[in-house]
């Protein structure tokens, strides 16, 4: 295989970024091992478990599928650019006051599953909650503060806030 | 990896790379292929760049871009009812919301696994697969499409580039249902989609498609031929759900047995085309 690596460009939590990849590197492993963005969790590498949920131009996605260069010129959004370094994003909020992370491996791709699905849902109902988090596996089985959290986040989320 | 920006360009790609070249799409499963060591490909030709590919038209028929996602069909307004609402099931089933906004429909048909779950509902609706290559376009039904287990009839230096969807014409409609344990992240036990037509309460046309019960999607071809131009009664359902069993040869393993599936065929074919009848006569079910 050509291991030439290829130079690229993406919006990476809306700051522009060039990064060079190999050519068959996943997005979650030049986020994590290149630009040091560690929140994206590899679980299975299969895209069965979710942990390495991010958001391509705004859908949630498993980034352990997705080659590096896929994402060229487009834009990714990690759980380290959901809320600030000031103020949590609203489910960020909710998960803390619920006490909902246990072990937490699964946490930040649950909270980007939840915002991709409060985006497109803005009140979801707890049936849509729970298909909106189905490919995100929390081996602590904690779904139930989940549930509870995104939809007391949901009914803080101004509509159209992402 | 190489970057085509148009139909053309990946031709091009693929001709000169031949069968070292790998087209990726969704990547869904090609990731865990290349990942597993399975497939270990000289060069990797990416879709995502070619915007002509992600094309859904409703016009008289669909014609359905190879790189359209299953989150599409899941959620475009125009699949939502009548004869297209199968075709929108089968979309809403594939894996999770992170894998749905990944997964082709293209990707689904190539990969050409017995249990895709896109594969039914465009089998019940007589798609045509459009395919491009250097001597330019042909057109293959999707029922010739794919011969085994993983394997189609495309060349090396070929790419499916649309799945073309005959108008199924008024009062037709359409239903998919699959088997499986749970209902996200699993793969089909048995899957079946149908389609029916109606005119003066008779059935003028009829499609059941079966997955993961041969080594390819099948129709069940006597079924069909026992509904045409038949008043679609519950009795005559029961009956085509018997036969359409005579069309699966399935096998057992750890998702189910042969009885099991043989049985699930005959279950989710009479649900599937009581639904499809339904919504032929303009019902929301
Ligand atoms: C966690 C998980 C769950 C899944 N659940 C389901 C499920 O429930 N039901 C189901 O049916 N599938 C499921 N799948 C399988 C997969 O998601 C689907 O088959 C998907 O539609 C494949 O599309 P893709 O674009 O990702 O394909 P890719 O991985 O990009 O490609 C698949 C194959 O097709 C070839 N290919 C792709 N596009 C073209 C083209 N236009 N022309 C020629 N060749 C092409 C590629 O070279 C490759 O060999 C699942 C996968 C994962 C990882």
């Amino acid at each position: 295989m050509n291991v030439r690596k290829q130079a690229m460009t993406l919006t990476l939590n809306d700051e522009l970024v060039e990064v060079l990849v190999k050519p068959y590197e996943t997005l979650l492993d030049t986020l994590r091992e290149t630009l040091g963005l560690t929140g994206p969790k590899e679980g299975c590498g299969t895209g069965d478990c979710g942990a390495c949920t991010v958001h391509l131009d705004g859908k949630a996605v498993a980034s352990c599928l997705v080659l590096a260069l896929q994402a060229r010129n487009r834009q990714v959004r990690t759980i380290e650019g959901l809320g600030t370094d000031d103020t949590l994003h609203p489910l960020q909020d909710a998960f803390v006051r619920h006490g909902v992370p246990q072990c937490g491996f699964c946490i930040p791709g649950v909270l980007m599953a939840a915002a991709a699905l409060l985006a497109e849902t803005p009140r979801p109902s707890d049936e849509e909650i729970r298909y909106g988090i189905a490919g995100n596996l929390c081996r602590c089985t904690g779904y139930t503060k989940m549930v509870t959290a995104i939809a007391e986040a949901a009914a803080a989320v101004p509509q159209g806030a992402r | 990896m190489i970057l085509p920006g148009s139909v053309k360009e990946c031709v091009q790609a693929l001709a000169e790379h031949g069968a070292a070249a790998k087209l990726v799409a969704g990547g869904t499963d090609l990731l865990p292929q290349l990942k597993n060591h399975l497939l270990k490909p000289g060069v990797v030709v990416d879709l995502s760049g070619v915007a002509t590919l992600k094309k859904l038209t409703a016009d008289k028929g669909l014609r359905i871009g190879a790189a359209v996602t299953a989150r599409e069909l899941e959620r475009d307004g125009r699949l939502a009812t009548g004869a297209y609402r199968g075709l929108a099931e089968s979309g809403a089933l594939v894996g999770s919301v992170q894998v749905r906004h990944l997964a082709t429909v293209g990707g689904n048909i190539c990969n050409a696994a017995p249990s895709a779950d896109m594969i039914p509902p465009l089998l019940a609706l007589d798609a045509e697969a459009v395919i491009a290559g250097p001597r330019g376009e042909r057109r293959v039904p999707l029922r010739d499409f794919i011969t085994g287990v993983r394997t189609t009839v495309l060349g090396a230096d070929e790419l499916l580039v649309e799945l073309s969807v005959p108008d199924p014409g008024p009062h037709s409609g359409g239903a998919y249902l699959r088997h499986t344990p749970r209902r996200e992240l699993d793969i089909a036990v048995v899957g079946v989609g149908s389609q029916v037509t109606l005119a003066n309460g008779v059935c003028t046309k009829a499609r059941i498609a079966l997955a993961a019960v041969a080594p390819t999607p099948v129709h069940a071809r006597a079924a069909e031929r026992a509904l045409e131009g038949q008043a679609l009664t519950p009795q005559r359902i029961e009956e085509a759900a018997k036969l359409a069993v005579e069309a699966a040869r399935p096998i057992s393993d750890q998702r189910g047995s042969v009885e099991f599936r043989r049985h699930l065929v005959r279950v989710l074919t009479r649900r599937t085309l009581t639904t499809a009848l339904a919504r032929a006569n303009g019902g929301q079910a």
